[in-house]
């Protein structure tokens, strides 16, 4: 499953002087879902949207499915399904007007494109509403209604610009859900500033700041990382500092006040019986042991202050 | 797909009050206009009898309605056209034409075609009234031909120049207004009729009114029909270029 569906290499769009994205390059492959983090005006929207072929690129090159979307946009975009972070529905026209005229756009025959409809609908919980307006609907709706139109003509890569943005937590968990069916058999880019839902939905993770990509990597080699190198410890009588930094495998030490303290070891090393026997030995009252995992939202304001630190 | 794309275009006019308003408002206008030429005509008609080479019913009641439905298909030409691109702009609604596989020409000409269906139906439906006469009297059927081609090309030129202005703003009264006053201005340009020479010839040519006369007269002179396509053509290639370049832009 190692098809390359969608390759960006050296992306560069400028707003008058400011470099919105700055030579963004990275690969999709089948079954990826790939979450762009970042705060806002970091320049994820203008990346989605310049892969979507809304918006022509200053610098660089976007293959999609094999097609250069700059040289044949009609046939690249064929196979690219695109939610803009506002979705484009028609408010006069009913669910099912949307969607048939949607499926026509991307070529699809009236009869196929009825069959798509019918299983799109489906697929995202909007048959009770096909015959109401767009207009008329809650935001949750219109935004399956939006996600239901990205995805009926079965592309190969589809955009999801916050896909969940002002939904309730429920319809959230409904959504991710559809994604996550979604991303099994095509590639999914999507972007979001809430870092649990990248965490929930995407096997990728890149994080992106004033227009450019700092960090990429598999959410699994972030978990891998992630294996409690930290720990966190509560004693009711604490030893001075420098005892605890010569326990075995300790490589570092910080006190958080309260008889807490946070240890830092190599990842190899497995502190923790040592550190039992030794409080119980020295009787320091250990009343918490807490592996404390580096969660994505660490990451990602570490990265961030980094970035501003640099300035 | 330029179907696809004039077929919503189509049904979406139909489906918000605005087109049928405007429809509405169309027909009781010139059926009021129609009613006093006709009322005009039967008046004359003693008259007329005893004239060599009298003018006829065509000449009489349905040119002259011609000429005043030329005034209101200017106003409501702008009210049409106008939020064909404004509004998808507005509303961000013009991301699914722009992420769907199909060209800024189709995109273009299957909104123009949605607007000039729904006008070639409005022309067809003031035909309708002196068509009506023809139960009674004799009809002039090439004069009222040419007069029906004459409307038609002016309000598809009109409506090319309407989605021009619509693709440079947001917001769709802008477009409107801008709209008919271009229309407007370009109707009574020749109207300057004490310039002299070339200008005279200029303003004359680029005049929508000098074009649309000779229609009336039951004329139909290539050079008429000529301009009204190219000032469509002209104007629906500034919309395409236009909106070629907002993907550049913004």
């Amino acid at each position: 499953m190692d098809e390359i569906l969608a390759q960006v290499e050296r992306l560069t769009r400028r707003y008058g002087e400011i470099r919105a994205v700055d030579e963004v390059s990275f690969t999709l492959l089948r079954g990826q879902v790939l979450g762009f983090l970042g705060p806002n005006g970091a320049g994820k929207s203008t990346t989605l949207r310049m892969l979507a072929g809304v918006l022509a690129p200053d610098a660089g090159r976007i293959i999609i499915n094999g097609v250069d979307l700059l040289d044949q946009p009609a046939q690249a975009k064929r196979t690219l399904g695109y939610l803009p972070e506002q979705p484009p529905l028609y408010r006069e026209m009913t669910v099912d007007e949307q969607l048939h005229y949607s499926a026509r756009l991307h070529g699809l025959s009236r009869t196929a494109s009825h069959q798509a409809v019918v299983g799109i609908k489906e697929r995202c919980g909007l048959t009770d509403v096909s015959r109401r307006l767009i207009g008329h609907l809650s935001k949750g709706y219109q935004q399956r209604v939006g996600i239901a139109q990205a995805v009926l003509h079965d592309p190969a890569v589809v955009i999801l610009d916050e896909p969940t943005v002002g939904l309730d937590l429920l319809q959230s968990r409904e959504i991710r859900g559809l994604i996550r069916e979604l991303g099994q058999n095509c590639g999914i880019i999507l972007s979001s500033h809430r870092l649990s839902e990248i965490q929930a939905i995407c096997t990728h993770v890149q994080i992106m700041r004033a227009g450019r990509l700092v960090y990429a990597s598999p959410l699994a080699d972030l978990q891998q990382q992630q294996q409690s190198i930290r720990l966190r410890v509560g004693l009711k009588m604490p030893p001075p500092l420098a005892r605890l930094t010569q326990l075995p495998g300790i490589e570092g030490v910080e006190e958080l006040g309260q008889g807490r303290f946070r240890l830092q070891h190599a990842a190899a090393a497995a502190p923790h019986q040592a550190l039992v026997e030794q409080a119980s030995a020295e009787n320091w009252g250990l009343w918490e042991l807490t592996p404390e995992q580096v969660s994505l939202e660490q990451i990602f304001v570490e990265l961030i202050l980094e970035a501003e630190t640099d300035e | 797909m330029i179907i696809v794309i004039a077929a919503r275009e189509l049904r979406s006019l139909f489906l918000s009050p605005l087109a049928w308003t405007l429809l509405a408002m169309v027909q009781g206008l010139l059926a009021w206009i129609f009613l006093l030429l006709v009322d005009d005509y039967w008046q004359l008609q003693g008259r007329l009898v005893s004239l060599d080479n009298a003018p006829g019913v065509t000449d009489l009641v349905a040119a002259p309605l011609f000429q005043v439905a030329v005034w209101v298909l200017l106003l409501l030409v702008p009210l049409l056209t106008m939020r064909l691109f404004s509004e998808e702009r507005r509303t961000r609604t013009l991301d699914l034409l722009l992420s769907a596989p199909v060209t800024m020409v189709e995109i273009v000409l299957g909104k123009y075609l949605g607007i000039l269906v729904f006008l070639l139906i409005t022309v067809a439906l003031i035909a309708l009234m002196p068509l009506s006469l023809a139960l009674g009297a004799t009809l002039d059927i090439g004069k009222l031909l040419t007069g029906m081609l004459g409307l038609s090309l002016l309000t598809a030129a009109a409506s090319a120049a309407g989605v021009y202005l619509s693709t440079l703003t947001t917001q769709p009264a802008v477009a409107a207004i801008a709209t008919m006053g271009f229309l407007l201005a370009l109707w009574m340009i020749d109207a300057a009729s004490t310039a002299q020479g070339t200008a005279d010839d200029l303003f004359g040519y680029v005049s929508l009114r000098r074009h649309y006369n000779a229609f009336l007269l039951g004329l139909f002179d290539s050079t008429d029909f000529v301009y009204y396509l190219l000032f469509s053509a002209v104007f629906l290639g500034l919309a395409i270029r236009r909106l070629d370049d907002l993907r550049l832009r913004d």
